[in-house]
Order: C-alpha cells, then sequence, then structure tokens
C-alpha cells in the first residue's frame, strides 16, 4: 500500500485520491491560440520532480504535492494555498454586440 | 561427462549462432538514424531495407532491442476499432502480420483466437452495434453476439446474473489474434540487419544537433548518444514511454503522458480458453498462450510514473475482476508480474509523420495499443522516410491535430477503461 500525506486528513492510502495532472500557470483568457493550444493539450510529462494537483476523494480536499516521477517517492504535499493567495477574478468580458441583433 | 562437456565448450568446432551480427563502432554518418529498438524503429529499419533498398540506416536502443513495450505486452492484435481512420490503420496492420512469418521464416507463433469484448450495459452494447457496424462498412468481421449466442462460443464465463456486471453481450471479432511479441521484433531486426542496417544496443540518445531556425523551420542534423555524435540525414522517434522527454531533446512538446500498463501472467493450465476476452467495465483482459499460463492485464495506473515498477493495488483489482468472470481460477498462482511505460494521447490516437523540426519524424502515442500497429507502422514510416512525404493512411495521426483541433477520438482503442 502506498501512503500519501493528505496536508488536510493526514497518511492515508492512494487509493482515496485522485490525481489532477501538473500545477500549470492558467494563460490569460486573451492569450494567442499557441498558448491555449499548449496549456489545453501539450504536457511537461516530466521525468522528475513534479509539482502536481491531487485530490482527496472522501474530503473533496484539493492540495499540491511534490513528487520524483522516476521514482514515485512523494516528497512534500501542502495546501495549495501556500501558492495561491490572490482570488482570481472570473467575470467574463463583456459580449461583444451580435450584428443586426434588435432589443 | 562434464569434462566431455568442458571440451566441447572450449572447442572451437561449434560456432555459436548468431541472431545478429557483432557490434561495431558507430561510422560517422547516416542517412537515417532510428531511435528506438522496439518493434516500430526495427519494423521501419526492414521495410526501408527491403522495399525501398536503404540500408545506410543505424537504430539505436538504450537497452536492448525489444526489451521496451514490445516484450512487454500481452500481445492482442486486431482491427475492431472505432473511427474510420483506426479501422483501416489497424486493419492494415492486421493483413501484413499475416504474411510475416513467411517473410521472416520464422515462426510467430501468430495463432487466431477470436476478440470477445463483453458489454454489461445497455449502453456497452450500443457501442458495440456502433463499433461493429463502422467495421462491416470497411470490410472487415466483426458482429455484436448476445448472451445467448455468446454462452455457446465462449462457454467457460461466468453468465450468472448475481454479480456486479452480468454480460449482456459481446463485440466478436473473429480475426483477434496473439502473436510472440519478442519473435516480431527479433524477425524485423535480424530482417532489417541481414540487409545491411545496423543495429546499435546499449547506445543512449541524448540529444540532437539541429541547425537554428534564422526564419525557416529548424533542421536536423545530427544525434548525440552515449558513444559520440553521428550525422544524419533524417532522424525517426520512436521510444514509446520515453516520447515526451526525446521530443523535448529536439525542442518540441508533445500531448503525452507516460503512465505505467500492468500485466502479470498465472501459472500454465491446461488449455480451456481460446477466445481473447476483454472487459471495459471490469478492467480486465485475458487470453491463454500456448505455454497455458492466463495472460492478463487491466487499466493504466491512475498517475504518471517514469518505472517499471507492479503493485500490489493493480493485482488486487485485476484479481477481483477476473474472479467475477472466470470463478474457478481462483486456486491458480500468479507466476510473474511486470509493467511498461505506456505513451498516454488525449484522443487515444498515435502521433506519427512530421514534427516541428525538419527531417526528424516521430511515431509516438501508442500507449497500450501498439504492438498490433506495428507491422503498418513499419511499412508507412518507411515510405515516409524514402519518399519525404507523409502516406495517406497516417496522415490523420499528424501532431499538427492538436493545432487544427481535428482530434481523433479513438474511443476503441483501448480495450479497457483509462
Ligand atoms: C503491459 C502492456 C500490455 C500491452 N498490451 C498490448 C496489446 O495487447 N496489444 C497492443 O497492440 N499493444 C499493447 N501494448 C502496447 C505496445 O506494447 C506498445 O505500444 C508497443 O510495443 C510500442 O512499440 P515501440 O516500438 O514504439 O516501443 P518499445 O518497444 O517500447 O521500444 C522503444 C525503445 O526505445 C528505447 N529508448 C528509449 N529512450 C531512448 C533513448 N533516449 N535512446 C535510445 N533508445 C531509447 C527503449 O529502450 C525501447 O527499447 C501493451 C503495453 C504494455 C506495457
Amino acid at each position: 500500500m502506498k501512503v500519501m500525506p493528505c496536508p488536510l486528513n493526514g497518511p492515508r492510502n492512494i487509493s482515496e485520491f485522485a490525481y489532477g495532472g501538473e500545477v500549470e500557470e492558467l494563460p490569460a483568457p486573451d492569450c494567442g491560440e499557441d498558448t491555449w493550444i499548449d496549456y489545453v493539450y501539450l504536457e511537461n510529462n516530466t521525468a522528475g520532480i513534479v509539482r502536481e494537483w491531487w485530490y482527496h476523494t472522501p474530503t473533496a480536499y484539493w492540495f499540491i504535492a511534490e513528487r520524483d516521477t522516476r521514482t514515485d517517492d512523494i516528497l512534500k504535499t501542502y495546501p495549495a494555498s501556500d501558492i495561491y493567495k490572490d482570488r482570481v477574478d472570473f467575470s467574463a468580458p463583456p459580449p461583444a454586440e451580435a450584428p443586426g441583433e434588435t432589443s | 561427462m562434464p569434462f566431455g562437456l568442458l571440451k566441447f565448450g572450449l572447442s572451437r568446432g561449434h560456432p555459436v549462432p548468431r541472431v545478429l551480427p557483432p557490434a561495431t563502432d558507430l561510422k560517422d554518418s547516416y542517412d537515417i538514424v532510428i531511435v528506438g529498438g522496439g518493434g516500430h524503429g526495427l519494423a521501419t529499419a526492414y521495410y526501408l531495407a527491403r522495399d525501398h533498398g536503404i540500408t545506410n540506416v543505424a537504430v539505436l536502443d538504450k537497452g536492448y532491442i525489444g526489451g521496451g513495450n514490445t516484450g512487454r505486452n500481452t500481445t492482442i492484435i486486431r482491427s475492431n476499432y472505432l473511427t474510420p481512420e483506426g479501422v483501416k490503420f489497424y486493419d492494415e496492420s492486421v493483413n501484413l502480420y499475416q504474411d510475416l512469418a513467411n517473410d521472416f521464416d520464422m515462426n510467430l507463433m501468430y495463432s487466431k483466437r477470436g476478440h470477445y469484448t463483453l458489454a454489461h450495459t445497455d449502453g456497452a452494447l450500443r457501442t458495440m452495434r456502433w463499433r461493429a457496424e463502422v467495421n462491416k462498412h470497411f470490410g472487415i468481421n466483426s458482429e455484436l453476439v448476445l448472451r445467448d449466442e455468446l454462452r455457446k462460443m465462449v462457454p467457460q464465463l461466468n453468465y450468472s446474473e448475481d454479480v456486479r456486471y452480468p454480460i449482456l453481450g459481446a463485440l466478436y471479432h473473429e480475426p483477434g489474434a496473439i502473436a510472440r511479441h519478442d519473435a516480431v521484433a527479433w524477425g524485423y531486426g535480424v530482417g532489417a540487419a541481414k540487409r545491411g542496417v545496423e543495429i546499435h544496443q546499449n547506445t543512449e540518445v541524448t540529444g540532437f544537433d539541429i541547425t537554428p531556425a534564422n526564419g525557416s523551420a529548424p533542421k536536423i542534423t545530427g544525434v548525440k548518444t552515449t558513444r559520440g555524435t553521428i550525422k544524419a540525414g533524417k532522424v525517426l522517434q520512436a521510444v514509446a514511454g520515453m516520447s515526451g522527454e526525446v521530443a523535448k531533446m529536439a525542442g518540441f512538446k508533445l500531448p503525452i503522458k507516460t503512465v505505467p500498463l500492468q500485466a502479470c501472467v498465472s501459472q500454465p493450465l491446461k488449455p480451456f480458453l481460446d477466445a481473447i476476452v476483454v472487459s471495459g467495465s471490469l478492467h480486465v483482459y485475458v487470453s491463454q498462450s500456448a505455454r497455458g499460463e492466463l495472460v492478463m492485464g487491466g487499466s493504466t495506473d491512475p498517475y504518471g510514473v517514469y518505472q517499471t515498477r507492479s503493485t500490489l493495488d493493480f493485482k488486487e483489482g485485476l484479481m477481483m475482476h477476473m474472479l467475477e468472470l472466470l470463478p474457478f481460477i481462483g486456486e491458480v498462482k500468479l507466476l510473474r508480474q511486470w509493467a511498461g511505460m505506456t505513451d498516454m494521447t488525449p484522443d487515444f490516437a498515435p502521433i506519427m509523420g512530421e514534427t516541428p523540426v525538419d527531417n526528424y519524424y516521430i511515431d509516438a502515442g501508442w500507449g497500450t495499443w501498439g504492438f498490433k500497429a506495428t507491422p503498418v507502422c513499419g511499412k508507412r514510416n518507411a515510405e515516409m522516410l524514402a519518399t519525404g512525404r507523409v502516406p495517406d493512411i497516417i496522415a490523420p495521426f499528424a501532431l499538427q491535430r492538436y493545432h487544427d483541433f481535428k482530434l481523433v477520438g479513438e474511443k476503441g482503442a483501448a480495450s479497457v477503461g483509462h
């Protein structure tokens, strides 16, 4: 049994967790298409130490783990708030007026 | 007697037949360098030499030939895919497999068994019918069979309704087969070497010489290895689980995650199962080898690792489901277990053809399904390297599809859920 140290719940069997992918910066909404393609499809897929999202399923808790993908050693886990301290503004830009639209 | 044996051992009267010619030094330059001596790399070298007369070719492998996924897979060959692109492509491969033993003059133990993908829900039955219809449209033998008929065809399975996932029917694919996987690698390797291709084992590629892109596309000129740098006219990358890392050396990223896939075999049993049985809902697939072992596998690991370790979780899950399917194997022991590193793409289709680097071609993204594709990949890669044109049959699998938003969506690629 492999044990994952959850920052909220302590050590737990790895089967209680779901993997959420490498931690990556969200691109600015108006970045070019190539940056979005990179963000959505292309992978760093690093053989080495990576920072990734993990989720404790029973408590619905997301956190960050540092893991060596060559040895599968979990080096460190911590709450996402250690990195992400600011609120993200998700408000959409005002919609462009559709041509020929009547009110 | 031991003395006689020693005398025989020391005598020169028995040259050991070598499968491959003895290792030589690397030359300074090759027309084509193939990175990765798995089935795909060796098959490409074979067809380059046999069909196009191109033999100034080096195949480099960091370990030994066929030591990657080619020698680790569960050897299932089939073409009952879902998308027209996939069905046509894998069908060409299945057809090439039919003649391979003759081509090589080597017994590949190619054995047609019939491949059954079980359906345990109405939704799955609908998908099986869809796949059967797409297959038939392309002239491929696939049928939906319902429970009662299936029971006659594969009576060994547990048809009880008193289980979590009762069997409702299956997609029956008559051409489904298994073959000796290492023999496929050896056959291609020996055939290529016989025609003049150099195969260098224990030679790891560590980087590339690429001319800088001043306005135009960057171009490959050389390959750096643990045994020195060589000039290369063209390069093909076919390194399965290391695709992401090797592509990064060439300066581009891939839509690939490297995830282990595990498998195991039981102790040998009297032959009782001649079908290949797969269940996506139960995450199992099983066939019986010529030696009598049950060859079993499941879904990929839930997260990426660059290792071929085996885990207890995997075996517990797999055995639980195997027992639902074949309850009488409860006393049977596991003999061996292993894993391979697989390239998973978001649309379950490979990545083949051109790359952002001129004269640098790729054969990757084979995930859990690339053994069956070995012949078609070799043949079409060779055609591409020889002519400089991407053959139609592999064009849909271009890396560029992610930039053009033309993903393939091959849900029939993996027999089990991922
Ligand atoms: C457990 C398991 C079960 C599977 N079952 C099936 C199945 O039933 N049917 C099916 O169709 N497919 C199956 N597959 C998938 C299939 O095995 C692979 O897709 C296929 O073998 C890939 O072949 P390849 O030649 O591309 O790679 P490989 O055979 O892995 O060869 C790649 C080679 O590249 C070499 N290499 C890596 N990095 C470097 C470097 N830097 N320099 C030089 N050499 C390098 C490696 O040493 C290796 O020998 C399975 C895979 C696994 C792991």
